[in-house]
Formats: structure tokens, C-alpha cells, sequence
């Protein structure tokens, strides 16, 4: 069994792993997203891995190799599939929409003047979010018309084209808190309050992590959104709603858990470690197939 | 283990270095990344880019 890490930087997370790998005797290559050059006509570089744990903070350079080893049938974690899905809210939220799991409104549109009719049908406030982007970066609770009208017209001049794809989603009355549950395969294996006063809970963003209890309730949702993506290890994240219970607001497909072990209690790294050389081993299907 | 920071040529002391890490120099706050471990060497760490995240 051979593994290889792809990773962009060592944050606390990798060195975790990577004194987890160390620990169990694991042999193992990290491999910096920086340093790769594929031929893509000649896999044999890379035959010599098992499975492929994907750490990379970088989406296009991590959904491209992942991309690429899937194709040669080289298993990853996640799959590009995975990958491609959660590293785009709005292709995250259709395959919630197809697979019937509870989630938000979300409404899409493509020009500001679409948008800005859609956000006054769906009343405001109303969260606007990038179709890219992570750890709560750029997005925007829009209170009113004006608002609205200045932040439509900032993106559209200012931001790259993917700023012009307007992802509108409702905002929820959430309890100062959402949910960050860890699902890894078919179980979700722990999860944290995130606490905040600001609207924006991401611990990166200063949001402070609690437990978070896993009813079969929680486990359920989050399972069922996993699977919707793709499954293998992913993050995701729950709102409550005063009358509609949990909602799935986005899944994240390289979880970052260093405030979590210590929280829950929960070894998530080895278990992320377990859940590579079950794959690895062939004892779980991953699916590299293009699907 | 000692490295030099490319900012304010502070001697940082490191443990156990990884290549890819973040450390921050404490003498002039530049954040920097160990890009190679043997030998140890520091550069300014690159501006977080529009993709990134987890």
C-alpha cells in the first residue's frame, strides 16, 4: 500500500496526516499541487499509488489532477466528480435539489438586472455567494434594493466572469449558529456548533467551534447530502431552520478539522486516514469513473 | 534548525519543518513558507488566491 498526498500548503491539518501517516508506518509521497507536471499520455509515474488523498487548498489544481488520475483509474479522495460538485455551490445545490435533500431556496441568474428582479420576487434580505470561493469569503447579505443594486454592479465590473453568475440564496433566522458535520462514507462521524454573532459562522472567519451532538436526525441529512455529491469524505453544512429543521447549506469536499478533534473527542484525521486505505485496498468502490 | 527571513533577515528557529507550512517571523511579522526543507529555505507566502479553500 502506497499513498500519495496532494496537498498546497501544510496547515495544521496536513501536519496532522502527516504524523498520523508516520505513526501507522504508512509509506507514503507528499506531493506539492506546485510541483506537478502530467504527461498525460503516461500514467506510469503515478501506477505506483494505491490511492491518491487530495489536501490541496487550491480547487483548479486539485479538480484537474484528480481530474486526470480518475481518468487513468487511479482511486482519489475525493473523486474529481466530488471535487467538481463541491467546489461549486451551484453545482452543489442542484444535485441537493435532484436528490431531494432539504436545502434553502437558491435561485441562479446571469446578469445583474436578472438578478436584482429575482432577489426583489424572493425579498429581502437575501445572501448572494460566489459560485467559487471558500471559508466564507465574498459573500454578501443584501438588505435592500440599493444594496442590491451596488453589489450587482461591483461584481459585474469589478469580478472575474464567474462573479457574474449570480447564486441567490434565501436567508435563514439561524440560532447565532449553523452545523459542521464530518461524514465520512455512510456515517457522519462527528460535528461542531459553529457559533457567531455575525451572520457569517465560519470558524475561519472567527466562528467558535462547540460539540454538536449526531441525532440520527443530523446523521441522516448530512448522509444524504454526502451521497448526493458523489459520497467519500466531506464537510457538510447544516442550518436550522425555525420550521423546517435542518437545511443543507453547502458541502465541502477537503474538510479542515483542527478545531474539531478536541471538540468532539472524534480522531477524524485517522479516520480520514482509514476511510484512503479502504479505498486504497478496494474494500470501498470509489467511483473514477466520469459520472 | 535555523532559517533566514527573506523580509528582514531574522534567524527563525524551526521544529520540525514541513515544506508547504505558513510561519509568521516574529521579528518583522512578514508571513512566510518554508519552500524547501533540505536546505531550509523561506519565501514570502504567495497572496491566498480567489479558489482557494477547503
Amino acid at each position: 500500500m502506497r499513498i500519495a498526498v496532494l496537498y498546497s500548503r501544510a496547515r495544521v491539518e496536513e501536519k496532522i496526516l502527516f504524523e498520523m501517516l508516520d505513526a501507522r508506518g504508512i509509506e507514503y509521497d507528499r506531493i506539492d499541487d506546485r510541483d506537478i507536471a502530467f504527461d498525460l499520455g503516461n500514467p506510469a509515474p503515478w501506477r505506483k499509488y494505491d490511492v491518491v488523498l487530495d489536501r490541496s487548498i487550491n480547487f483548479s489544481r486539485a479538480l484537474y489532477t484528480l481530474r486526470v488520475l480518475n481518468d487513468w483509474g487511479i482511486p482519489t479522495v475525493n473523486t474529481a466528480r466530488v471535487t467538481e460538485t463541491c467546489g461549486d455551490k451551484l453545482l452543489t445545490s442542484s444535485v441537493l435539489f435532484r436528490a431531494g435533500v432539504p436545502s434553502p431556496t437558491v435561485q441562479v441568474a446571469f446578469t445583474a438586472e436578472s438578478a436584482l428582479k429575482t432577489m426583489q420576487e424572493m425579498g429581502f434580505p437575501v445572501i448572494l455567494k460566489p459560485v467559487i470561493g471558500s471559508w466564507g469569503r465574498l459573500l454578501s447579505k443584501i438588505n435592500d434594493r440599493d444594496s442590491a443594486e451596488a453589489i450587482l454592479e461591483h461584481k459585474e465590473v469589478l469580478g472575474s466572469y464567474q462573479h457574474s453568475i449570480f447564486y441567490i440564496q434565501e436567508y435563514i433566522e439561524k440560532p447565532e449558529r449553523d452545523i459542521r458535520a464530518f461524514v465520512v462514507g455512510d456515517r457522519t462521524i462527528a460535528a461542531i456548533y459553529r457559533r457567531s454573532e455575525h451572520w457569517i459562522t465560519n470558524t475561519a472567519r472567527g466562528g467558535e467551534a462547540s460539540n454538536c451532538p449526531v441525532t440520527p436526525e443530523l446523521d441522516a441529512i448530512c448522509v444524504a447530502a454526502s451521497r448526493a455529491v458523489g459520497g467519500g469524505i466531506t464537510g457538510v453544512d447544516v442550518l436550522e431552520d425555525r420550521e423546517r429543521g435542518f437545511l443543507i447549506n453547502e458541502v465541502n469536499h477537503t474538510i479542515e478539522f483542527r478545531n474539531s478533534i478536541a471538540t468532539t473527542g472524534v480522531d477524524i484525521p485517522n479516520k480520514i486516514i482509514d476511510y484512503a486505505l479502504a479505498v486504497g485496498r478496494g474494500e470501498i468502490k470509489n467511483d473514477t469513473n466520469n459520472q | 534548525m535555523y532559517a533566514t527571513c527573506p523580509e528582514c533577515d531574522a534567524s527563525i528557529q524551526l521544529t520540525k519543518p514541513i515544506k508547504g507550512e505558513i510561519i509568521t517571523c516574529p521579528d518583522c511579522g512578514a508571513e512566510l513558507e518554508l519552500v524547501s526543507e533540505n536546505p531550509l529555505k523561506l519565501a514570502l507566502a504567495p497572496k491566498e488566491e480567489e479558489d482557494w479553500g477547503e
